[in-house]
């Protein structure tokens, strides 16, 4: 690791003001990406900015029809958390499956959301739940949020508050893992919600997306067998020593079939 | 008085000694150790698998904060190479290629990871931080990753004035008598496949700490070694020009080794010769990633095999030809491995009356390859145990009835093979029963379809294997090309008060020989337990020894320590004689009482101690002061273990993983010494073999850049992917050391592999595969199946 | 340079470091706490789990500074000082359940919060699940399940004693 100065400020406005006044700062909450990263010299910031004193961006709690998690709650607060499991039990579960036991106790959602690794599992459920990022500055859609690899719609210095999930009528998750890394090498998110049926992907592609077939298949009949006949495109997935983007686009529907066996 | 207690000698599992000190943090591995003074050195190494170094410029990298010094290839000259200690002959009897294999590059890079330049700094990250300044001018040259590629027609040279990137072209056994066998065989079953490399990852990566003394002249290494003495030589005669009394080498607590710590290696030349320059102790741990790309790898064998058989199924010649990835430099023991450790198990458990092997070793632009964890023998293993199922499948036969009708009888032994080796005992059809029972074979056929109800493919394999391990007859391997001898050393240090401190040459790294070997002494001795000590990894300690590999420990440096405490009571008679006034010969010994024979005179262990250290009442004119005796040990043959491996597996035909749902382990390990300890090798073992079947394999892209270079891309086994392994052992004894036993540090590795993949292609039956290559992951099984399936639909 | 204040196995300590200092830096370096080790550096082996605030903590994952004002346990401050074992080592000891030791104190601290966050019991699968961020390469992990199946009842009180291993 290069080395670099250490901030923990305690309020937003200041997180901010440190991460706008210097672009080479980078935030930090639980790290559990980040420092790899870093051990690895694959950036060199200057400074670290340490969120994790800042109360504004604690909490689970239930607001009407949404539930809305702050962003530094750490997967396996809110795989534990009976607001969780209560209003979108496979928000609870995906939680529970993120990396392991150690990675649980410190990675936070805001810090995976704000990654976005297609790899990753938040990103799937913030987009297939229909979600609303909140940041420092404003509201932002999950269509709008996640734009490919490791990229958002945050800007500079914009800071990830909490995301809003509205509270849907059935949701799944099902993923492989890779085997070495664990991460997703194919997953599928699936929800029923006020405003729709969604089906999003993740692991298999360069970013999550929508997988605009099953949604179709799935709002006319809402069953496993409804997407089992729907094949995902190979053309665009990602292919490594792994697996082929054939067999992950063959996962995709294995993966969607059981997310929608999960959300029952 | 001593007391005995019977359940701590021989045939006890009693729990380890050594145990405490790891599970309280106390261990002392060899990153634990800090010097005085010490400073820690980084080694900037080469990002491309071939380049020439046009030029390096240091200067930034010494003007950074906290650098001691910067050195590179151009330090170091008039200073030896890393030795390969193994020669092979070619087949028209001339020696192998054997280029240099200088410490830091000297003008080329040969491999991504090969050592260009060594920063030493204050701090770990200083060092680090300089490494980075340093410019150095490539001109990339193009490389060869596969052995395919370095052998075909006008490829690169990874060493200049090695012709077509040939180590050796090596054979064993007669080709005429193999070629004859051929003639007329009622069926012929040809075979090719892979054997995958793979990265051994003990859990604790590599270190070495140098040290100096300027006032005397004298260097210690503390590294992470399963031989410090065999370093000591290598590094002291070859590379740096030191004499061994002025060198001495430890190896503390090492974590994990796997073979993978057997060789010399450059870090530690470096290390050493550092401290002296900068008169100042200098340390290096290796990260991950860094071990990834500079511990010597495993395996990487490609296989072209034919079979002939009786109309019967009866084995009449085996002809196999071989090509053994060296990597871009012959590590220390890597020539040995596709040759003697695995050609000559080419017979493996069978009757086949002739075997020709042929081998040819090639030179990649790779990290270099050696023993791992069987080193040739699960190679060997894994060739015969797939094409013994191939042949049983084309001849319409029995799995096991194939391996029934070729199997060694018990009436054979000793049993002279056709490759060289001369196996003394065994009993393979008592393993395989055993086995059958255990894994309940018998009821699979319901297993199978129970699972096909549910939606799961369902196999079963077999393997019935040996292996030759106790390494080695010096004389016999000193013929074959071997640069070192290969007995072991065993002192009995015997305290006045009747305490045990034993010195051996072996190393222990996870095998738990503070407490196997102490169990020897208790057995014999009669000593408890707890009064005695195994200090083992210190060359300024232990008088000599040739360290830990090839399952020899026990067979070897325990039987030295037999020898040892041969001498010890031969002399502690005497001296009982003398105090209870009668003839040696009249003295009995037994487990911690000397007795006058059909008297009830007796005289203790400990009396016999405190006399031999305080020799009042002494026949000093006959008999040294002292009960402190050293014993050499070569031993007479190779040891043989073997046995039945059977796995059953599941496939999920949706993502098409694997998962072990039954492993039986049957093994014939010779005398069993503590039977808890073997059973957790044997599980250690099965784990890695499991591993090479279904999960590891190390993959280079074709400019040389290893793929697979961290655990996010090279699978680890975890907990999860293991099934409970089930262990059981027969015993035969070894006939020719005196302790009966064989060895059983690698059979779980040896037997696993084919037993797995054998298992993987029983379920797949009705996929018409013949064969599946190692590591049989999702994403090959999905196109087995995704083909099949393809197939059928057309 | 920054200073970190936290308490280890009990013990409160004030230490000078550098922003990039990780915990297990700390431990190993400047506490001299050598028994917390580094198998990896992609935070998936291991061997240098820690409990920070009661939670197993990869010490290779965190900045020293980001683990001011805690609570650290390592592998040194699990037996009580009159020298008596905490059941899970006596169980990995009773068990087998290590080989070279190198792996062995991260997955005794990673077993015991596995164990402590789950009072109900854990199957023998879940175990395996939940040893996830650990590897060991010298025993398959058979015994190091056994263990950790045998020292949840001792934990929990549901045993006064541990079970011995079968012979």
């Amino acid at each position: 690791m290069y080395d670099f100065a250490y901030h923990k400020p305690t309020t937003v406005a200041d997180a901010v003001k440190i991460l706008s006044a210097d672009p080479e700062a980078r935030p930090i909450s639980g790290g559990q990406t980040l420092l790899p990263a870093l051990k690895h010299r694959l950036n060199k910031p200057t400074a670290v900015v340490d969120l994790s004193g800042i109360a504004e961006l604690k909490g689970i709690r239930r607001e009407g029809d949404r539930l809305v998690i702050g962003a530094l709650a750490k997967h396996g607060e809110v795989a534990n958390s009976p607001e969780v499991k209560a209003a979108i039990p496979a928000l609870a579960q995906m939680a529970s499956t993120i990396g392991d036991t150690q990675v649980r106790n410190r990675g936070t959602i805001g810090g995976s959301v704000s990654n976005n690794d297609p790899a990753a599992d938040y990103p799937a459920a913030v987009l297939g739940l229909d979600a609303t990022v909140v940041t420092d500055k404003r509201r932002i859609a999950a269509d709008d949020f996640f734009q490919g690899m490791f990229t958002t719609a945050l800007e500079p210095g914009e800071l990830l508050v909490a995301i809003e999930f509205p509270i849907p009528e059935k949701a799944g998750y099902a993923k492989m893992r890779n085997p070495a890394s664990r991460y997703v090498m194919a997953g599928v998110f699936v929800a029923r919600t006020k405003s729709g049926t969604r089906v999003v992907v993740n692991g298999a592609g360069p970013g999550v997306f929508r997988q605009a077939e099953m949604e179709t298949a799935l709002a006319a009949n809402w069953s496993a067998d409804a997407v089992a006949g729907v094949k995902q495109s190979p053309d665009g997935l990602n292919g490594d020593i792994h697996g082929s983007a054939e067999y992950r686009a063959h996962l995709v529907t294995v993966m969607a079939k059981r997310a929608v066996a999960n959300a029952g | 008085m001593t007391v005995v207690t019977p359940f701590e000698g021989i045939g006890a599992s009693v729990k380890r000694k050594e145990d405490l000190r790891f599970l309280s943090g106390r261990g002392r591995y060899t990153d634990d150790i800090n010097r005085p003074g010490q400073a820690y050195a980084h080694i900037l190494r080469s990002p491309h698998a071939h380049a020439a170094i046009r030029g390096i410029d240091l200067a930034a990298a010494r003007a950074m904060p906290g650098v001691v010094a910067v050195f590179t290839g151009a330090d170091m000259v008039g200073l030896g190479g890393l030795p390969c200690g193994w020669q092979i002959h070619n087949k028209d009897g001339s020696p192998m290629a054997e280029p240099p294999h200088p410490v830091l590059a000297q003008g080329k890079v040969r491999f991504v990871g090969d050592a260009v330049a060594v920063v030493i700094a204050s701090t770990r990250a200083a060092a680090r931080d300089a490494a980075e300044a340093i410019e150095v001018e490539y001109e990339v040259l193009p490389a060869v990753a596969t052995m395919e590629a370095a052998l075909a027609p006008g490829a690169p040279a990874v060493h200049d004035g090695v012709a077509g990137n040939l180590c050796y072209d090596w054979h064993i056994g007669d080709p005429a008598v193999n070629a004859a066998a051929f003639q007329g065989a009622h069926k012929v079953v040809e075979f090719e496949l892979v054997n995958n490399r793979l990265v051994p990852n003990a859990m604790e990566p590599r270190a070495a700490i140098g040290d100096f003394d300027p006032t005397t002249g004298d260097y210690t290494l503390y590294t992470t070694s399963q031989n410090p003495h065999v370093i000591r030589l290598l590094m002291g005669a070859f590379v740096l020009q030191l004499p061994e009394h002025k060198l001495r080498v430890v190896a503390p607590d090492v974590g994990g080794g796997f073979g993978s710590k057997i060789f010399h290696y450059a870090e530690e030349a470096i290390v050493t010769w550092a401290a002296g320059k900068i008169a100042r102790p200098v340390k290096w741990t290796a990260d991950r990633s860094e071990s990834f790309i500079t511990d010597a790898h495993g395996r990487d064998h490609v296989t072209k095999a034919r079979l002939a058989l009786d109309a019967e199924g009866r084995f009449l010649a085996l002809h196999v030809q071989t090509l053994a990835n060296m990597g871009a430099y012959l590590s220390t023991f890597s020539t040995s491995v596709p040759t003697y450790l695995y050609a000559t198990l080419l017979a493996g458990v069978y009757t086949t009356p002739t075997v020709y092997a042929e081998v040819k070793a090639v030179f990649t632009n790779t990290v270099p390859v050696d023993a791992y964890r069987g080193a040739g023998r699960p190679e060997a293993t894994f060739l015969l145990e797939r094409l013994v199922d191939v042949a049983a499948r084309e001849m319409g036969m029995d799995r096991i009835e194939i391996r029934r009708r070729n199997f060694i009888p018990n009436d054979a032994f000793p049993y002279q093979t056709p490759v060289a080796l001369q196996y003394d005992s065994g009993d393979y059809v008592a393993t395989l029963e055993e086995a059958l029972k255990v894994a309940d074979w018998a009821g699979f056929e319901q297993r199978r379809q129970a699972a096909k109800a549910a939606g799961k493919l369902r196999g079963i394999g077999i393997s019935t294997y040996l292996e030759a391990c106790g390494i080695a007859p010096s004389a016999v391997v000193g013929a074959l090309g071997a640069r070192a001898g290969l007995y072991e050393v065993g002192t009995i240090r015997v305290h006045p008060t009747g305490s045990v401190t034993v010195l051996t040459g072996t190393h222990s790294h996870g095998q738990g020989h503070e407490t196997t070997l102490a169990q020897l002494v208790t057995d014999r001795l009669g000593v408890p337990l707890a009064q005695v000590d195994i200090v083992h990894g210190d060359t300024a300690k232990i008088p000599f020894g040739m360290g830990t590999y090839g399952s020899r420990s026990l067979a070897v440096g325990g039987s030295a320590m037999v020898k040892a405490m041969d001498k010890i009571v031969a002399k502690a008679r005497r001296i009982a004689a003398h105090l209870m006034e009668a003839s040696v010969e009249d003295v009995e010994f037994d487990r911690g009482t000397f007795r006058v024979a059909g008297t009830d005179k007796t005289k203790s262990w400990g009396e016999i101690c405190l006399t031999a250290y305080v020799p009042h009442n002494y026949p000093i004119e006959e008999i040294e002061p002292g009960l402190d005796e050293t014993a050499f040990y070569d031993p007479k043959n190779f040891t043989y273990p073997g046995g039945c491996h059977i796995c059953e597996i599941e496939i999920d035909p949706d993502t098409c993983q694997v998962a072990v749902v039954n492993f039986t382990a049957v093994d014939d390990v010779g005398r069993v010494i503590n039977p808890m300890i073997v059973e957790g090798q044997v599980q250690g073992g099965v784990a890695q073999g499991i591993g090479q079947a279904l999960l590891e394999t190390a993959v280079y892209d074709e400019n040389g850049q290893l793929l697979s270079a961290s655990f996010m891309d090279y699978q680890m086994p975890r907990a999860n992917d293991l099934p409970p392994v089930s262990v059981a052992t027969h015993t035969t004894l070894c006939t020719h050391n005196p302790l009966g036993v064989k060895g059983c540090g690698e059979v779980g590795a040896i037997g696993s592999p084919p037993a797995v993949i054998n298992a993987v292609v029983d379920a797949l039956r009705d996929y018409d595969v013949r064969h599946i290559e190692m590591p049989a992951t999702p994403a090959k099984i999905w196109g087995i199946i995704h083909a099949g399936q393809r197939l059928a639909a057309e | 340079m920054p200073q970190v204040t936290l308490t280890v196995n009990g013990a409160s300590h004030t230490v000078e470091v550098e922003g990039r200092t990780l915990l297990v830096e700390l431990l190993r370096e400047k506490l001299r706490l050598t028994g917390t080790h580094v198998g990896c550096d992609t935070s998936q082996c291991g061997a240098c789990v820690v409990h920070v605030n009661g939670d197993s903590v990869k010490s290779c994952t965190l900045l020293a500074l980001q683990a001011d004002g805690a609570e650290i346990t390592t592998i040194e401050g699990l037996a009580k000082p009159d020298g008596t074992l905490h059941p899970m080592q006596e169980a990995f000891r009773e068990y087998h359940a290590l080989q070279c030791g190198f792996c062995t104190p991260g997955m005794v601290m990673s077993a015991i919060d596995l164990v402590q966050k789950h009072p109900q019991g854990l199957s023998e699968k879940e175990i395996r699940e939940g040893l996830e961020g650990n590897l060991c390469r010298c025993t398959g992990y058979h015994n190091i399940v056994k263990a950790i199946a045998a020292a949840q009842d001792v934990m929990h009180g549901r045993r006064a004693e541990l079970a011995p291993a079968a012979e």
